[in-house]
């Protein structure tokens, strides 16, 4: 594994150096084989298993409001299925909610807007017109802005997107 | 079928540090029956409510954290029973406002309306606790007992519009509320 681009451990271990104790996912075909089952199987962290993304929107904020910072791991899908959430509670309500979202069926080394697949190609523009900030995060190198993002988004009181855009082994 | 400002006022008389999550009516209501900095009414979406309190009951173990939910809200986040039942907070009582319809967005009935049992839908999700409450004096004398069980609970509360309150969204989304429900939740 060690020669693969973008590896789970080092994003895992991110989210520690972050202060993250609490993960909300929805399992995402990107990042649940070898991140969220690490991170399900890692007792520092409390995992939040959602049935719907909307809901681990409003799960993070409860924790912030409850003094916790947390992540919220999803697929791109999930991530258009709850957009009034992250308008509504999010980005209109001030809420630090950090989205971790996997852009299944991105080109490796292609960047979102350009990708072939309608679905990813959309999601930055989307971002960028909500006024929420977006990280990609496709290689070793890319995952030690995670934890300053993080940092970012709480202190500002902000929603934050960290997308991955290939599957971290 | 009870007053549902009625049933609030039972309930504040008998708070004492909770965490109180009102969505919609609810919410507009228990902020003039009763102010308090542990009020959360920041929801944002419809539906999110117990969501919201599920965070904030993971976050604070040691709070108890009442939720007042509507029909129309939970219909649009009915897994969030299973999530809440998965999680098992012990300190969540999730008491669901029952009035069958959209009483905020005119009135319209919600689909099978009154026909639902809620408190089944929780019990079979994985709550602890269930009660179907029909009476304001049944709710009165029951409460002390969902406020000392081990949660997740569930109480569907029977509802229908009291006395009108006057609306304010904004107060309810308002960030310095919420910035002071955190300051306040984090000294108590």
């Amino acid at each position: 594994m060690a020669d693969y681009p973008l590896t789970a451990e080092k994003i895992k271990q991110e989210f520690k150096r972050a202060g993250i104790r609490f993960v909300v996912a929805l399992p995402d075909r990107v990042t649940s084989h070898y991140l969220l089952k690490g991170i399900l199987a890692d007792r520092d962290f409390h995992a939040v298993q959602v049935c719907k993304e909307d809901e681990g929107i409003s799960i993070c904020s409860g924790l912030y409001a409850a003094g916790h910072k947390s992540v919220f791991m999803m697929q791109y899908t999930g991530f258009l299925d709850s957009i009034n959430a992250i308008r509504g509670v999010a980005v209109e309500g001030h809420f630090p909610v950090c989205m971790v979202v996997g852009l299944l069926g991105k080109e490796p080394d292609i960047a979102p807007t350009k990708s072939k697949k309608y679905g990813v190609k959309i999601i930055e523009p989307i971002l960028d017109v909500m006024g929420i900030e977006h990280h990609l995060i496709e290689r070793d190198g890319d995952v030690a802005q995670i934890a300053p993002v993080i940092e970012k988004a709480f202190a500002s009181s902000s929603p934050t997107a960290i997308l991955i855009g290939r599957e971290p082994r | 079928m009870m007053k549902r400002d009625e049933m609030l006022k039972a309930f504040a008389r008998q708070r004492k540090n909770e965490i109180v999550v009102a969505v919609y009516t609810a919410a507009q209501e228990i902020t003039h029956i009763q102010p308090n900095d542990l009020n959360y009414t920041f929801v944002g979406a419809m539906g999110q409510g117990s969501s919201h309190a599920l965070g904030l009951a993971l976050g604070r173990p040691d709070k108890k954290v009442i939720v007042f939910d509507g029909d129309g809200s939970l219909l649009m986040n009915l897994g969030s029973l299973v999530t809440i039942a998965n999680q098992a907070p012990k300190n969540y009582v999730h008491c669901l406002c029952e009035n069958g319809c959209y009483e905020t967005n005119g009135s319209v009935p919600t689909p099978r309306a009154g026909q639902i049992r809620f408190a089944e839908l929780a019990k079979t999700a994985g709550y602890k606790k269930t009660y179907e409450i029909g009476d304001l004096d049944e709710w009165e004398r029951k409460l002390p007992e969902i406020l000392k069980d081990e949660g997740p609970v569930f109480v569907t509360l029977k509802v229908e519009p009291g006395e009108v309150y006057p609306e304010n969204f904004p107060r309810l989304y308002n960030i310095e509320y919420r910035e002071k429900f955190r300051q306040t939740l984090a000294k108590s």
